[in-house]
């Protein structure tokens, strides 16, 4: 029954395992609204990759104001979106803006689901006393609104790209720590786990290797929802002041700053606001394309 | 009983399909039954051979990849494949009712019962509420649910799985069906519940002449319940003929296997050893030309079996409606398998290892209600260990069987240090171990008692590979550290479960449940444990892959000389592999001893109910009938004396009620907790008989 012995060890995990990873995302191809969301998503990461090339302007230069779309600049080229009342170009701001989102947004999601999985592993495999105080401690950050929350921790620590990931975190990990928990506490008691119990694991080595791989599924869909709302937050954020500070192009900051001549320019505005959208829009898509093969299967 | 009458159903030359991504799966192919009025039809077979799928195809309710290729299903006259979805609305529920696995499922939680009989009648009949509630009521009664109008009353998480699944009955029988569709009714179910069950569904077609076909399988409960039983293997029917014929002169090496495969109350792991059936039920794209048993088949023969694919036919010699799908069942002689049977010599018994001394367990209920804080009472106790001694020695299999709640997982989790025990002592090779957890515990006592797990779907990590879990057990204890090292020795485990060694890579999702309960086994196996606990380690898998499990857990036992402790409900295997039984009801011990002793008057009457309720494939076997009435009580609330007095059949009066039962020492290490005395419990009869070995009908005549 047994072959003898052909098989060799295994070289190298990290290699294959990635390689997993890499296809499992192969599998989106069956999922049209998951196509749309990962090329939307892609066109922006691409453009945000190569904002050097494409910009062909610097994006804080005073160049020509109230220029309208399709405009030649003193330096022979063009103006394809126009410019802002300071003069400048529209185009280059947005391509420079999407690193910021696309840079800051990322970074406030994988911070916000560090706490958050480490809090919810945490009360949802101790249980007791350690879930009673982590679960009233979420009870209080969720009972204030969002906003107001945002509004108290900028206010406080000042607006800078890394206090955006800090306020990021501090507002939503209670949430995913809501998530998580759940999770937790159904596959806490698998008998897996208790295998791993019984022969004497450690509690962390559990809840990090025995756990939270199993709950991956959920986590990565409810991620890529949530790097949506991110990016919201951080264009609301820069739209009431409290984003980058200035000159830096950030898109919410663009709208804020133009919208009061919006009825006049309205491209100013529009452009900026399409770019959120659609990328807004390329995670949530992305989102449902990953739920629905991951409840095909 | 009557051949005038016209037959309630007839499937013709069936075939269902199921339509895949991965393409057509023909899951049943040429499926052909007749059900005549009153009779009950058993249809027996492995997951996966098809027949929940027949079910569905009757009901008509086939989801939406699912088609019928070809064939017809004729009820009473009607071909209800060509019916539409209106005309099937009205023969669903009133002329066909189903009864599934789980009765939880079936019932509506957040609907009062009454709610939901009446719904039958009033869906399908013009009658008034009255009416309905009325005609509710009497068929409660009829089902034999003791208070009928608090059940009326009741929304189905207050009854209990026995209550409900009669419920469930009664709903099926309300509208008075022709045809009583029940898949695997009794599976979720303890054992003497499951006998009550049982015991009813056979009075069913008396009472109301109701057919039935009765879909299960365990042939035991077949042989107590049907008249005639279709065997099916990988979609198709291999074998059919009335219990009678069937169960004395099997004619298909599958259904021989099926035999072989059970264990049977009488014989034991020594004298009898199980032959599991070779290999795995194929997929059914993977089906071999002709024979589909084939690969698996003794008796295959090349060129013959192989060849073309065959029609079922008359056997000869036989009754007359006993049919069979092999070429070769005129030359297989299954006699000639009974006389050279291979026996083991029995394992000699080492010293003591494990001393399990007065052990309790409680787990203590905060009650925070304003009544409690009155009363001073706030905390209750729920019972779950009470008292319990029992020893084990090296290479004994010590097996604990006991219902659902009996506190028997507890003591298995008290003895894993997951929980600690309340008082008393579990010493381990001299050392007590109840009170240390298993955190606390040296890498070494961890080393040397592991487990086993129920759930072959949950028993491995779904995200690791299989050599990673194996691995990680190895290095954990310490076993080795080189990579290389460790990379053997899991190879060698694997070479000891017979699995194949590039199972290495697999995911356990790739892996059957029969193969994921070996991977456990060898899990447990790894550290060289002197105690294994097996918490049922085969009760959700096939018989035939079952039948292969426990033989493999029990040479390894043999090999390495361990303790096994084996939790099981199921006395049959319980008998074919203990050494000494231990048997528990509502975290007491009733009665333990050798399985001989258990086996034997005198009997705790539990036991002797226990015993009464195991289903026994074998009709030679005759057994009394003792229905437990009730249910298990709560363990938050057991009665004041005796723990089995609410239901006990024997029970002689207030003592039992009043005063907890001192244990009767019969002998040596045969105890039995009751108030009846010993002599007069010896005088009961035994509760299974079967016939001298020489008086058997099928050693003594091949055919009729």
């Amino acid at each position: 029954m047994t072959t003898e012995s052909t098989t060799e060890m295994p070289s190298g995990g990290y290699g294959a395992a990635i390689w997993r990873i890499i296809k499992s995302f192969g599998l989106l191809r069956e999922s049209w609204v998951g196509m749309t969301g990962a090329f939307l998503v892609l066109f922006w990461v691409l453009i945000a990759i190569f904002a050097p090339l494409i910009a062909q302007f610097d994006p804080n230069a005073n160049i020509l104001p109230f220029a309208k779309p399709g405009t030649l600049a003193p330096s022979g080229h063009t103006f394809w979106l126009g410019t802002d009342h300071m003069g400048r170009d529209l185009l280059s701001r947005i391509v420079w803006g999407a690193r910021t989102v696309l840079i800051f947004a990322p970074l406030a999601t994988l911070s916000a689901y560090t706490v958050g999985i480490l809090m919810g592993l945490l009360a949802g495999y101790r249980g007791g006393l350690v879930d009673d105080i982590l679960s009233r401690i979420s009870d209080i950050i969720l009972s204030f609104p969002v906003l107001v929350l945002y509004i108290i921790v900028i206010a406080t620590i000042g607006a800078s790209g890394l206090n955006i990931v800090i306020a990021i975190t501090f507002a939503s990990s209670p949430g995913i720590m809501r998530i998580v928990r759940g999770l937790v506490l159904d596959l806490r008691n698998r008998d897996y786990v208790a295998a791993a119990q019984t022969r004497g694991e450690s509690d962390w080595r559990i809840m990090l290797f025995e756990i939270l791989p199993n709950a991956r599924g959920p986590l990565i869909v409810d991620a890529c929802l949530r790097l949506g709302y991110v990016i919201i937050t951080i264009g609301v954020l820069g739209f009431l002041g409290l984003g980058l500070p200035p000159p830096d192009p950030d898109w919410g900051g663009m709208v804020n700053e133009t919208r009061q001549m919006a009825m006049v320019f309205p491209y100013m505005t529009l452009f900026p606001c399409i770019a959120i959208s659609s990328l807004i829009l390329g995670f949530n898509l992305l989102a449902d394309g990953l739920r629905e093969i991951s409840l095909r299967d | 009983m009557n051949d005038i009458q016209e037959p309630v159903l007839i499937c013709k030359d069936l075939c269902i399909s199921y339509y895949t991504r991965a393409g057509e799966i023909p899951a049943v192919v040429d499926f052909s039954l007749t059900v005549k009025p009153g009779e009950t039809i058993g249809i027996v077979g492995e997951s996966g051979c098809g027949k929940s799928t027949v079910a569905m195809a009757i009901m008509q309710y086939m989801g939406a990849n699912g088609g019928i290729k070809s064939g017809s299903i004729t009820f009473k006259g009607r071909d209800l494949t060509t019916l539409n979805e209106n005309e099937l609305r009205s023969i669903r529920g009133s002329e066909i009712s189903m009864i599934y696995q789980e009765p939880f499922a079936s019932l509506n939680p957040s609907l009062k019962i009454s709610t939901q009989l009446m719904e039958v009648p009033l869906a399908h009949e013009n009658i008034s509420k009255e009416e309905a509630r009325k005609r509710s009521v009497q068929m409660l009664t009829d089902v034999k649910l003791p208070d009928a109008e608090r059940v009326m009353e009741s929304y189905p998480h207050q009854l209990s799985g026995g209550q409900q699944q009669r419920a469930v009955i009664a709903m099926g029988l309300l509208s008075k069906p022709s045809l009583l569709l029940l898949d695997e009714p009794t599976t979720a179910l303890d054992v003497t519940v499951e006998a009550g069950i049982v015991k009813l569904i056979g009075d069913i077609s008396k009472k109301f002449g109701t057919s039935q076909i009765y879909i299960s399988h365990n042939l035991g409960l077949i042989l107590e319940t049907c008249d005639r039983v279709f065997v099916m293997y990988s979609g198709e029917v291999v074998e059919e003929g009335t219990i009678n014929s069937l169960f004395h002169w099997p004619k298909h090496p599958y259904t021989h296997g099926l035999f072989s495969c059970i264990p049977l109350p009488t014989t034991d792991k020594n004298a009898a050893p199980l032959k599991p059936i070779r290999g795995q039920l194929p997929l059914p794209f993977e089906r071999p030309s002709g024979c589909y048993f084939g690969p698996r088949c003794d008796h295959f023969k090349k060129g013959l079996c192989n060849k073309d694919h065959f029609k079922m036919e008359y056997v000869e010699d036989g009754a007359s409606d006993h049919r069979v799908r092999c070429l070769r069942y005129k030359d297989i002689d299954h006699t000639k398998g009974l006389s050279d049977e291979t026996t083991r010599e029995s394992l000699e018994i080492g010293k003591q290892v494990l001393n399990v001394d007065g052990m309790k367990k409680y787990y203590e209920v905060k009650d925070s209600s304003f009544m409690a804080m009155i009363t001073g009472k706030s905390a209750r106790f729920v019972k779950a260990n009470e008292e319990l001694n029992f020893t084990a020695h090296e290479s004994e299999t010590v097996a604990i069987v006991g219902e659902s709640g009996c506190g028997k997982s507890t003591f298995a989790k008290v003895l894993m240090g997951l929980e600690t025990g309340t008082d008393g002592e579990i010493r381990h090779n001299g050392k007590d171990i109840s009170g240390i957890e298993v955190r606390d515990r040296s890498t070494k006592e961890i080393r040397s008692l592991q487990m086993v797990f129920q759930n072959p779907f949950d028993t491995l990590n779904p995200s690791h590979t299989i050599g990673g879990q194996i691995s990680r057990v190895i290095r954990q204890f310490g076993i080795e550290t080189d990579k290389t090292k460790i990379f053997n020795r899991v190879m060698t485990l694997l070479d000891i479960v017979k699995l194949p060694r590039d199972f290495y890579f697999r995911k356990p999702r790739q892996l059957s449940g029969g193969q994921k309960q070996r991977i456990g086994i060898a899990r447990a196996f790894a550290g060289n444990p002197s105690i294994v606990i097996a918490d049922e380690p085969v009760s959700a898998l096939d018989v035939s892959v079952a039948a292969a499990v426990t033989e493999l857990l029990m040479d390894i036992q043999r090999k390495h000389k361990t303790t096994l402790l084996f939790i099981s409900h199921d006395l049959s295997v319980v008998r074919y592999l203990s050494d000494r039984i231990v048997v528990m009801y509502l975290g007491h011990i009733l009665e333990r001893g050798t399985t001989e002793e258990i086996f034997a008057p005198p009997y705790h009457p539990y036991t002797e109910a226990l015993l009464s309720a195991v289903p026994i494939a074998d009709p030679e076997i005759t057994k009394r009938r003792i229905v437990l009435e009730g249910d298990l009580p709560s363990a938050m609330n057991p009665p004041k004396g005796c723990p089995f007095c609410t239901r006990c059949h024997r029970r002689i009066g207030d003592i039992c009620d009043n005063e907890l039962p001192k244990e009767q020492l019969v002998k040596d290490r045969h105890v039995i907790k009751c108030h009846i005395p010993i002599e007069e419990l010896s005088k009961i009869e035994p509760v299974i008989k079967m016939p001298k070995a020489a008086d058997r009908i099928h050693v003594k005549q091949k055919n009729i």
